[in-house]
């Protein structure tokens, strides 16, 4: 209670110093949200992919049902194939408009006619799927196959550079803030040098003087970490109908509230950390 | 109980600032420590509380061996050594009353505990009324009072006290002096260093004198006994000559 009061007094005393420190740590924590999004969204529409039918094959508007139904057993015999799905033109409009119900102008531009009829195959064994696209690109009657194992790959690629310069990214802010924080706090240690020898001759112990710049640290942490936090989540939501009509039909927005509380409880431990930990470090160069 | 045996200390620029220093001073005494700047009275206290270390000698107070006191047990030394240092070392942002409770708060009295004590320990050198002032609103004896209550707060078995008088005006330091004795009354042990030969003059206490580094003379001194005896006379002879002109050089 007194180290925490001491605290306060040395933060309102250099509310600049205190901003800054502030500021450094809320663009870490931000980027570490930003980040955290980024990388949980890509992840689940990569696992989006990979879980749906791995190939999608679209027919010329020509294709009769009977060549279709010839193919979709040619298809079954083959043994290599799980599951076959049949999407008539009214099917495909059906989901069209599901996707599209918010959006009127896009409805009324869409009639059956313009959408194509498919067969969605997943395979028993990914080995397979190149050899059923092949299969399937050999039918006069099929106007496109899609493979979804080059969509996943891509993704796979685009989410490990995220993932990879989010990593970078945050190890970087986190070493800044770390350094700012230890340039701040050794800045005040330096202010109160009078005091802390005076504290010291009259019998104060180290850990008595350590404390209140380790609560500062880890107060800068923690209020950085909850703005950043705050906003990251506030763009999040303001974001989220926009992003979800873009990504429609993948299931990955909106995030649930216990995540982004989750996100939060461990943004605040690795705030505190970060925090006492530069505190830390300042004390032991200055204090000695 | 204080004991020096042999203490040498020399600073990094090779000046001798204490050389071969052996005293005592029992529990409940009163001492004056006199002698010119720079003949090593702030470094005997200094020693006393291991701000400082010697080069070479050992320092025992109360049952501690001060030289070999490992680090984590220098507060519990600083606490029991009460210190009114010569630059007073107030912090100037806290009250009269959050400096004076500082080494309360140091220790972890609960702040109950600690108003009770510190208002008396006020009431006990008279500055009750300015609890509230900051140093800066104080004059240079209310300073010093202050600076000697935050010394008594803890109930120190030891008082130093660095030229409590040195910028004081005599009636002034009279009352600085008197309230020393009250506490050394009470049978806490005070060494006093002083520059004032009127005060040291006065009372008939041990004083221990220093030059250059040097214990020059360690004896009572009895302004009025000493006419009569010989041996007192030699002693607080050879004390008073160097002493004065000491006094008179500077």
């Amino acid at each position: 209670m007194r180290h925490a009061k001491t605290t306060w007094t040395n933060i309102r005393r250099s509310p600049y110093q205190a901003f800054a420190a502030i500021l450094i740590m809320m663009l870490t924590f931000l980027v570490i949200s930003f980040f955290t999004f980024l990388i949980g969204g890509s992840s689940k529409i990569v696992n989006y992919f990979e879980s749906k039918p791995q190939v999608t094959a679209f027919f010329k508007n020509e294709a009769k049902q009977s060549d279709i139904n010839t193919l979709e057993n040619d298809l079954q015999s083959t043994g290599k194939v799980a599951s076959v799905k049949f999407v008539s033109k009214d099917e495909a409009l059906k989901i069209y408009r599901e996707q599209n119900k918010n959006d009127p102008l896009l409805l009324d531009l869409v009639t059956a006619d313009i959408l194509p009829a498919s067969l969605e195959i997943s395979s028993l064994k990914i080995e397979d799927l190149s050899s059923i696209s092949d299969t399937l690109k050999k039918s006069p009657i099929i106007q496109e196959v899609v493979f979804q194992k080059d969509v996943v790959s891509t993704l796979t690629s685009w989410t490990s550079a995220i993932r990879k310069i989010g990593i970078a990214l945050i190890v970087l802010l986190s070493l800044v803030s770390i350094f700012i924080m230890v340039t701040i706090i050794g800045i005040k240690i330096s202010q109160k040098k009078e005091d802390i020898e005076i504290m010291r001759l009259i019998g104060a112990t180290n850990w008595y003087i350590r404390w209140p710049f380790i609560f500062e640290g880890m107060f800068y942490g923690i209020i950085g970490a909850i703005f950043g936090w705050l906003i990251s989540s506030l763009a999040l939501w303001y974001a989220t109908p926009f992003l979800a009509s873009f990504l429609r039909g993948i299931p990955v927005l909106p995030v649930s509230p216990v995540v982004i509380l989750e996100l939060l409880a461990v943004e605040l431990v690795l705030a505190a950390f970060l925090g006492a930990f530069s505190s830390f470090l300042a004390v032991l160069r200055y204090l000695k | 109980m204080i004991k020096l045996d042999n203490v040498s200390k020399k600073f990094g620029t090779g000046v001798f600032g204490l050389s071969d220093i052996t005293l005592s001073v029992d529990n409940g005494e009163f001492v004056f420590l006199i002698g010119p700047t720079g003949s090593g009275k702030t470094t005997i206290f200094r020693l006393l509380i291991r701000e400082t270390l010697p080069t070479e000698g050992t320092i025992t107070v109360n049952d501690w061996d001060v030289v070999k006191l490992p680090k984590q047990k220098i507060p519990h030394l600083r606490k029991k050594v009460g210190v009114v240092f010569q630059d007073l070392k107030l912090l100037l942002d806290r009250t009269t009353f959050e400096n004076i409770s500082l080494p309360l708060e140091v220790s972890g009295v609960n702040s109950d505990e600690a108003k009770k004590r510190v208002e008396e320990v006020l009431t006990q050198v008279g500055l009750l009324s300015h609890k509230d002032k900051f140093p800066i609103q104080l004059s240079g004896g209310e300073l010093q009072r202050a600076a000697i209550a935050r010394a008594l707060i803890l109930s120190p078995e030891i008082l130093l006290a660095d030229e409590p008088t040195g910028n004081l005006d005599s009636a002034t330091s009279w009352e600085i002096v008197k309230l020393l004795s009250d506490i050394n009354e009470k049978g806490t042990t005070v060494i006093m260093a002083t520059h004032n030969a009127d005060i040291v003059k006065s009372l008939s206490k041990r004083v221990i004198e220093l030059e250059k580094g040097h214990l020059v003379n360690d004896g009572i001194h009895k302004p009025h006994e000493a006419k009569n005896g010989h041996e007192e006379k030699e002693t607080r002879k050879t004390h008073e000559t160097s002493y004065e002109e000491r006094e008179k050089k500077e």
